[in-house]
């Protein structure tokens, strides 16, 4: 139920973290990460992940395929 | 002027179509001069009017700040810092792992700042540097995608140094939203980057944009870009925040359509209008650099800025600077001033003594313009139409103060029997390396000033004065820590008194490059 953000990918910008409905995304040295268990891929709140449509890496913040995919209740 | 927002809706509105628009600009400049002429009209290349051209509120603003008088960048500096990572737009000229390639030097991750660590860079830079006068926000994203840090910097900034001038840059997406906050902080100058004001022409500069909650693609994309930035100019107008609008400059894609820009700025109030060259290589991974779309020569740029004179005025001097520079417009100082040393330094805002610098060089700027009036009543001769370019090598000051082998850029004037003109300036590769000349630097250098008749500096070595001649450029060290327009006349009157002599021929040179890619500096 989650979405990832690519480490190696990530640049660092933070036009991810403030955009997550579930203040999922946090920053460390300089790098960003979700939470997965507070991420509900936007599901109930967007139309499309918005960590996703920020990022202006392509590839960088993914489905995360360790996680089921998330539903709503 | 009013535009009416709907609320709930997408808080973009539809321009309403030129004819129609009256915008009242206090004292806007009727034609700019950013060079003299003896006889009638001025070359309108920028911005570099006298008090004379223009409300007295308006030079107050603009006197002392080096982007937005060709003038003062002779004379004062300017700082970025990073404290806006955030993009909300891709460009097809940016790769964000190396920063926007926009920028003078692309490959190079610039360190960010957090608003704390920003003042104090600020602090020590304004202490060190006393004729900086301007602190702006340009990025490494868009300052008004990170508003929130933005914004923060500005206040901690108005209270501790409060005479250092506010200044940001930004795409212009979020720009409405902001307006209010920006009269808030007296930011008194805004660079808004406007490429196109089509969005047929947008949607191929522009990927998407992200803007309420949802990425927009393609024609779309642009369409709600070019609104959004129209809308966020007339805002700014209406509150009397200047405006200097940067346009990049892409053969093939908007070259002819940037006079449209041009003209639809200036109708909604645009102060000044910066148009830049394309930089683009495939190794900053951009998609323009990557496939293989060229940035323009410099007599194509020449070509486009001429040909929107008339308009709103250009400036021609900008450097594309990284979003952390620090200093004089052409050099830049930012290594020594990273986080750690300035955790070193003692740092105390002093005031006073900023005054008194910058009083010591506004004395050396009427110095330089009393110095360029008298060259330019010392004229005889009639004006046969001759134009020529020539390159000045210069660390500042407005003189001919920098030797040959350690330019790593030069300035280039436009001379005419009763005029120069300020039209540019070009890097180069540093030549000196270690004590000794680089030869193979040699042929871009000569690549880079190919359109000038002569390049003045104060001193030169042998190896490229034969060089330069053989190019057909003359070295000219005669003239060393004179002012340039002084020189640069001067020289000029004794050229064509060679030429009428028959000591020389007179002969057009070809067109020259403008340099991309990293530099190697010594």
């Amino acid at each position: 139920m989650a979405y990832k953000i690519v480490g190696s990918q990530c640049t660092g910008c933070s036009a991810c973290e403030p955009e997550c409905p579930n203040e999922a995304i946090y920053e460390k040295n300089g790098v960003f990460y979700i939470k997965p268990e507070k991420c509900t891929e936007c599901i109930g709140h967007f139309d499309e992940a918005q960590c996703v449509a920020a990022c202006p890496v392509d590839k960088t913040c993914i489905i995360d395929t360790a996680y089921p995919r998330y539903q709503a209740a | 002027m009013e535009i009416a927002l709907q609320d709930g809706a997408l808080a973009h509105s539809r321009l309403r179509p030129l004819t129609g628009i009256k915008v009242e600009i206090a004292g806007q400049p009727a034609a700019a001069g950013c060079g003299t002429t003896g006889g009638e009209g001025k070359a309108s290349c920028g911005s570099s009017d006298g008090p004379e051209d223009m409300s007295p509120e308006i030079w107050e603003k603009v006197k002392n700040h080096p982007c937005y008088s060709e003038e003062a960048h002779h004379h004062y500096a300017r700082m970025h810092v990073a404290v806006a990572p955030a993009c909300n737009i891709q460009c097809n000229y940016c790769n964000r792992k190396y920063d926007c390639s926009n920028e003078s030097r692309p490959g190079v991750v610039s360190q960010k700042l957090t608003p704390e660590q920003a003042v104090k860079k600020v602090i020590a830079v304004a202490s060190e540097i006393p004729q900086m006068t301007v602190l702006g926000i340009a990025g490494p994203g868009d300052a008004l995608a990170s508003p929130q840090k933005t914004f923060e910097t500005f206040r901690m900034l108005q209270e501790q140094a409060p005479d250092i001038k506010l200044c940001l840059s930004t795409n212009g997406l979020a720009l409405p939203d902001y307006v209010d906050e920006i009269a808030k902080y007296n930011v008194d100058h805004v660079t808004i980057t406007i490429n196109m004001i089509d969005a047929a022409v947008g949607e191929k500069i522009y990927p998407w944009i992200f803007y309420n909650h949802k990425r927009y693609y393609g024609r779309e994309a642009a369409q709600i870009l070019t609104d959004r930035q129209m809308l966020g100019l007339e805002m700014l107008t209406a509150r009397g925040i200047l405006t200097k609008i940067n346009s990049v400059l892409i053969p093939g894609v908007n070259d002819e359509h940037l006079y449209e820009v041009n003209r639809a700025v200036k109708a909604r109030g645009a102060f000044l209008h910066n148009i830049m060259p394309l930089i683009s290589e495939a190794e900053h991974g951009t998609v323009y650099g990557l496939t293989g779309q060229r940035g323009p020569t410099a007599q194509e740029l020449k070509d486009v800025q001429d040909a929107c004179m008339g308009g709103a005025n250009l400036m021609r001097h900008c450097r594309q600077c990284r979003a952390d520079a620090v200093g004089l417009l052409g050099e830049d100082r930012s290594d020594e001033f990273t986080l750690d040393q300035i955790e070193n330094m003692d740092v105390v805002y002093d005031l006073e003594k900023r005054r008194a610098y910058q009083e010591k060089v506004e004395a050396e700027r009427q110095a330089q313009q009393a110095a360029k009036q008298g060259a330019l009543a010392a004229q005889s001769g009639a004006d046969d139409g001759m134009k020529v370019l020539v390159a000045v090598a210069t660390t500042g000051g407005g003189k001919v103060n920098e030797h040959f082998g350690h330019a790593t850029e030069f300035q280039i004037y436009e001379l005419t029997a009763g005029s120069t003109t300020f039209i540019g300036h070009r890097r180069v590769d540093l030549y000196c390396q270690g004590g000794f000349g680089e030869d193979e630097q040699l042929p871009s250098i000569v690549n880079a000033i190919n359109d000038c008749h002569a390049v003045l500096v104060a001193k030169i070595g042998a190896c490229p004065r034969d060089e330069l001649k053989a190019a057909g450029i003359e070295p000219v060290d005669q003239y060393a820590h004179e002012f340039i327009e002084k020189a640069a006349l001067t020289w000029f009157a004794d050229y064509r008194a060679r030429v009428t002599k028959g000591e020389i021929t007179h002969q057009e040179r070809g067109d020259a490059a403008i340099r991309q890619g990293a530099f190697k500096a010594a």
